[in-house]
């Protein structure tokens, strides 16, 4: 199978590992074959280790070593953080992250849900058990 | 202005001199820039290094000044070229080291973390003669040119599943991990 994603110029990343756990990084130069330096619209431009870093499928149009202006200028444009949170990835984060928040009488409201939706599909398989 | 990363190694610029005598009410000043944990070990370093060079010791000279030196631009990557000498096993050696990295600090720290891995030298047996940002062109070595390329693309391979964070580490997993190549 062949690679799909790339370290390169303009690459954007989610970090996850650490304090910035779950921001989103753009790769703007590299360092060595372990690090890269990653620039964030709202952050410091830093190295980061590859190994902290997962690669997304996006990328963004920069030049190496791009200013913040160009960087937040090209981060906004091309709607980096809209399209991750629509992907299927940034879906399943904010699903998880939701689950994660949900209140006592949430996780009621979602099991019983869950009981009413599994009796509804008893009933039908028991029904096409039997005709068959 | 904050540095990036907690380097071991800090630069210090030392200044010092002879005691004045009186064949010598002006004695010449000396800088010199080290690398020490301290800055009380970056003076050591100083009387250890002027005492080779120049008829000056501890016991007859002073220190005028002690100063950290901090990165200039410690957002962009540089090549840094190290020239150190080192005493080894057999007898003392010269060396040209390249790497790429924000800060000289950094570079260095990855100079003393190199040379205790290759070559079993540690920090007391090194002696730092020079140091360089080194512009591309001049690079040497293949592992700094071969980042020197601003379409640079290459796939991250042998991706492993890690902890968010270092309290959710464990020795042993139940599981293997996936080495799925993504």
């Amino acid at each position: 199978m062949p690679f799909k994603r790339y370290v390169e110029i303009g690459r954007v990343a989610l970090v996850n590992f650490g304090e910035d756990y779950g921001k989103l990084v753009v790769i703007t130069d590299v360092v060595d074959q372990n690090r890269a330096l990653v620039d964030a619209p709202t952050e410091t431009r830093r190295i980061m280790p590859f190994k902290r870093m997962t690669l997304t499928d996006l990328t963004v149009e920069i030049p190496r070593l791009a200013s913040k202006k160009v960087l937040t200028a090209a981060f906004t444009s091309a709607d980096v953080a809209g399209k991750f949170a629509a992907s299927a990835w940034g879906k399943k984060l904010a699903a998880r992250q939701s689950k994660a928040n949900q209140n006592d009488f949430e996780r009621y409201q979602a099991a019983v849900a869950k009981a009413k939706r599994n009796r509804a599909v008893r009933k039908a398989y028991n029904q096409l058990a039997k005709s068959a | 202005m904050p540095q990036e990363g907690i380097f071991k190694f800090h630069q210090y610029q030392v200044v010092g001199r002879h005691l004045p005598t009186e064949q010598d009410p002006t004695p010449t000043v000396y800088r010199m820039k080290v690398w020490a944990q301290d800055a009380v070990r970056a003076k050591s370093k100083f009387w250890y290094f002027l005492r080779r060079l120049r008829r000056v010791k501890k016991a007859n000279g002073q220190i005028i000044a002690v100063n950290e030196i901090f990165e200039r631009k410690p957002t962009t990557v540089k090549n840094f070229g190290i020239w150190v000498r080192y005493q080894s096993r057999t007898g003392y050696h010269n060396m040209y080291k390249e790497y790429r990295d924000t800060t000289l600090n950094g570079a260095v720290d990855q100079m003393y973390s190199e040379m205790a891995s290759r070559h079993r030298v540690r920090f007391p047996c090194i002696q730092i003669i020079k140091t360089a940002t080194v512009p591309a062109s001049a690079c040497k070595r293949a592992n700094t040119l071969q980042f020197h390329d601003s379409k640079i693309r290459f796939p991250l391979t042998h991706r492993l599943a890690r902890p968010s964070a270092p309290e959710y580490r464990t020795l042993y997993k139940a599981t293997r991990p996936s080495v799925a190549m993504i």
